[in-house]
């Protein structure tokens, strides 16, 4: 069976084992390591990406579950050297540590803000990707900052 | 199914080639294992001999075409900050602006000593433990700028036949008084040239100081938030597979037979390894246990792979083991009176006579605390890539030790150490964990049986199962008081497991160290004191957790001051002040040392209070917890405002207060407090590990409960202004916020919590 789908805007056919998870396609197959490991059984969410703009832990998502669908991992995100607006706030708050959770906490805001473009504190407070260092309120921060900048660029 | 040696259809990997030239450069020319490593460098050409301008000056300096400012970051970086705050130090000593400099890691290369036969590291202490990294190169990093500036003028002062006295330096030019400038980059080869003096150069006084002590964001934020940062699990070697093993889950429980058939039967799956641990009994110097490696094309091979193994092993002689008859013993072990034959106390410290300060007091105040066996639980899980190919070894990995580990693997290669090399890629947290090289014998040992390179990767499953635990402990604190409620005794003895379990390393300490620190206040405040350690033997390996023995003990320490203060009628903030008396420089021998200034403590304290209002009621329904704590030559003070409502904890407020000696990076260090404040709120809140029948009952995120976004508060984090050499904050942040938590608790609702996790108590 080839999984077909689409990853950060090319397309991709995959005749391997459709039940890998995305995560392990991106990372071993694709070589795409901004995407990264933490659980396995998504309680982390280090593994986030956007499947159809939706926020998806692609630990627990096998490729059959892709088929026909449009994937954006971290690399993806900027447009070439434009970032944005969450990794601009991201840099601009001085937001990551060692930096690990951080891909996945981007794509989590990313996915945030294109539902909700002004964020409430409580709907801040509905992202539960772990920070081991603890990183949180500058997150927070940060996420404010990101939907200034979008509302100043006019888009994101 | 594709194939990894061949790049895919979205290869976005960069090759940057790295090796150990005779130089040892930075970045240079071609490795024989075509490496692919991201380390926060970008990829470079094969360097050319033949440019007219730029250079490496000194080791840690070099300068770019188009005058571009380069400085190697010596520091394993996990998270604290050291890939940013130690090429400022070079910075400002070199004299140029931080948004000329770009960063780049360097690697771990041994050089001849000095005696031409020993070997040492080129680049100086590269790792990452004890908070020791901006100390250590506080004098010796800006040294090495002021050298290369020195250089510089030097070589301008030639050219222009003036002395170097008279010409200035600013934007990465060498000024001359008539106004003519020369770049670095112009200047950069014959400077190299120059030999440079012997002794210490000027350095700059701290007034004149345009890089240290400014906000400085971390070196490498680009990188990170594109997802180009490069994280030891992110490593690649060309022809490597992918491992993953079933490792024993009894301690010291060894393999008894396994059926690999249905493994080796899973497309992809290439080859299964048993790799051997120590025996029962035996001291743990490289991994943990006996082990089946899967060897496969990629990772869910791999982990399909060791689903399908057979494997059965032997229980181990800790099966019986539980965390109820842990804590048994350890109650047992304080009942006992010291003097009392079979008594397992060894004295860490014994000031005046506390027994006899007991007997006379007017009053006794006695309470024990419990604290849990934590994980590390690192957010990259532990992992290796390594190949070993004609005496050579290549090994990439998210360390904290680097010579220990270059060590380690010439030891288990069998090969000389000059030919490890060793690459240090950003690390996703290490908080301790990775001062163990226990992944990485996994991963030679493996390497070496497939003949292959390989990657091995460790779930979060294995990493809480197997890792080197903060130890359990109980605490008994016992304060003597006389009639007018002045402490005359104090003591504290704590049955832990013992940190010299199974390592060799720790045969000639004592058995209190990592465990009990006996200059740790009210010690040499308080006349008659006394503190001790009672070993316990338990199955589960001793590590290094953020902040360890301080960690460990000013729970218990600081729970009790509030305790003993409520008890008599004294306010908390004044009773600590009072057993830290006058200001004055204690001896202090421990790592942190050589002294402890109670002043600088008492000012962090009283700060914490002003800030937090503690002198003012709390609003109603709400209570006020404060805590100070030394921890590695940094002084801090948490104020926490909570209240319970349903069981429900809400923590409103939370100020801390720290003390580092300048500071060389705000933004960072203010990172670090928050972060080891959250750190030890999520501690405190919800995380245990606990055993039964000798096997570790967590297993993942799901029942070894971290923080999340929802119950971490704002942390307003408040530098204390000073100009002596600086410590480092990585660690300080973590004591003190535990019984800071727990106290602000007890004064919000009359229950105090004695045992942690918090967990269910306030419900």
């Amino acid at each position: 069976m080839t999984v077909h789908f689409e990853l950060n805007g090319a397309p991709v056919a995959f005749d391997g084992d459709a039940t890998m998870p995305l995560l392990w396609y991106l990372r071993d197959h694709a070589s795409l390591t901004g995407t990264k490991f933490g659980c396995g059984i998504a309680a982390c969410g280090a593994c986030t990406v956007h499947v159809d703009g939706a926020a998806t832990r692609s630990c627990v998502t096998p490729l059959s579950r892709i088929e026909g669908r449009r994937v954006k991992t971290i690399e993806g995100l900027a447009r070439g050297e434009s970032l944005h607006a969450v990794q601009r706030a991201w840099i601009e708050e001085d937001v990551p540590q060692c930096g690990y959770c951080q891909a996945g906490q981007l794509m989590a805001a990313a996915a945030l803000l294109e539902r909700t473009p002004v964020p409430t504190d409580d709907d801040i407070l509905g992202l539960t990707n772990l920070c081991r260092c603890g990183t949180y309120p500058r997150i927070r921060r940060a996420i404010h900052r990101a939907a200034e900048i979008a509302a100043e660029r006019g888009t994101r | 199914m594709s194939d990894p040696t061949k790049p895919s259809n979205v290869d976005r990997r960069d090759f940057v080639r790295v090796s150990l030239s005779a130089l040892g450069g930075l970045w240079v020319g071609v490795s024989p294992y075509g490496v692919s490593t991201r380390a926060g460098v970008r990829s470079t050409s094969a360097r050319s001999t033949s440019t007219t301008d730029g250079g490496e000056i000194t080791i840690f300096v070099r300068i770019d075409p188009g005058n571009r400012i380069v400085i190697g970051a010596r520091g394993c970086e996990i998270g604290q900050g050291v890939r940013t705050s130690l090429p400022m130090l070079v910075a400002e000593e070199l004299d140029v602006p931080w948004t000329m400099v770009s960063v780049e890691q360097l690697p771990f290369v041994l050089v001849p000593g000095r005696d031409g036969k020993s070997l040492r590291s080129k680049y100086g202490d590269q790792g990452a433990g004890g908070s020791t990294s901006v100390s250590d190169g506080w004098e010796e990093l800006r040294q090495a700028g002021a050298q290369a500036r020195w250089l510089l003028r030097e070589s301008a002062a030639r050219r222009w036949s003036v002395s170097a006295d008279t010409l200035t330096t600013r934007d990465a030019f060498v000024i001359h008084t008539d106004g003519r400038r020369l770049s670095y980059g112009e200047l950069a080869r014959e400077a190299a040239a120059i030999t440079p003096p012997n002794a210490a150069l000027p350095v700059k006084a701290a007034s004149d100081f345009r890089i240290i002590g400014s906000r400085v964001r971390v070196a490498d934020a680009a990188a990170i938030v594109t997802g180009r940062a490069a994280y030891g699990i992110d490593a690649h070697i060309p022809g490597a597979l992918l491992a993953v093993m079933a490792r024993s889950p009894y301690f010291e429980g060894a393999l008894r037979s396994v059926d690999d058939r249905a493994a080796r039967r899973v497309p992809g799956v290439r080859d299964v390894v048993v790799v051997r641990g120590p025996k029962a009994g035996e001291n743990i110097v490289h991994n943990l246990s006996d082990g089946v490696a899967v060897v496969a094309d990629d990772t869910w091979s791999a982990m399909k792979g060791r689903e399908a193994l057979v494997i059965e092993w032997e229980r181990g002689p800790w099966a019986g083991d539980s965390m109820e008859q842990l804590a048994q013993r350890a109650n047992a072990a304080l009942d006992t009176a010291p003097t009392a034959t079979g008594a397992s106390a060894v004295f860490a410290r014994r000031d005046g006579d506390f027994s006899r300060a007991r007997g006379s007091a007017a009053r006794v105040i006695e309470r024990r605390y419990a604290v849990p066996f934590l994980a590390h639980a690192t957010m990259e899980p532990p992992n290796c890539t390594v190949e070993v190919r004609d005496g050579r070894a290549v090994v990439i990995a998210s360390i904290q030790s680097p010579r220990y580990t270059a060590d380690l693997v010439s030891q288990i290669a069998g090969i000389p150490i000059q030919n490890v090399e060793l690459h240090l890629p950003r690390s996703g947290g290490g908080f301790g964990r990775r001062l163990k090289g226990d992944y990485v014998t996994e991963a030679v040992k493996i390497a070496m049986q497939v003949k292959r390179p390989v990657k091995l990767i460790w779930t979060r499953e294995d990493d809480l199962q197997h890792d080197f635990y903060r130890p359990f402990g109980v605490h008994a604190m016992t304060a003597a008081l006389d009639s007018s409620g002045a402490v005359t005794g104090w003591s504290h003895h704590v049955a832990a497991t013992s940190r010299k379990f199974r390592d060799p390393g720790r045969v000639g300490d004592p058995a209190w160290v990592g465990v009990c620190d006996p200059h740790a206040y009210p010690a040499g405040t308080v006349a008659n004191y006394e503190s001790a350690v009672h070993p316990l033997e338990f199955g589960l390996a001793p590590g290094w957790w953020r902040g360890p023995l301080h960690t460990f003990g000013a729970f218990a320490t600081e729970s009790f001051i509030d305790e003993v203060a409520r008890e008599t009628g004294h306010d908390a903030v004044a009773l600590r002040l009072s057993l830290l008396g006058a200001n004055r420089a204690l001896p202090y021998s421990d790592h942190g040392g050589p002294h402890f200034d109670t002043g600088r403590l008492s000012h962090v304290l009283r700060e914490a209070a002003r800030i937090g209002n503690w002198d003012t009621p709390a609003p109603s329904g709400r209570g006020r917890g404060i805590a100070c704590h030394f921890t590695f030559g940094g002084y801090t003070a948490h104020l926490m405002e909570v209240s319970v409502r349903d069981g429900r904890l809400t923590i409103h407020r939370v100020v801390c207060v720290t003390d580092v000696g300048t500071p060389v990076n705000p933004f960072g260090i203010e990172a670090q407090m928050m972060g080891g404040t959250l750190d030890g709120i999520s501690a405190a809140l919800r995380q245990e590990i606990t055993v039964k029948d000798g096997r570790v009952q967590q297993h993942n995120f799901n029942d070894y409960r971290l923080l999340r976004m929802a119950d971490a508060p704002d942390v307003e984090v408040h530098i204390v202004a000073s100009t002596v050499a600086p410590v480092g904050a990585g660690e300080m942040g973590v004591p003190s916020a535990l019984p800071a938590l727990t106290n602000a608790i007890a004064a919000a609702t009359g229950k105090r919590i004695r045992r942690l996790p918090i967990g269910d108590q306030l419900a």
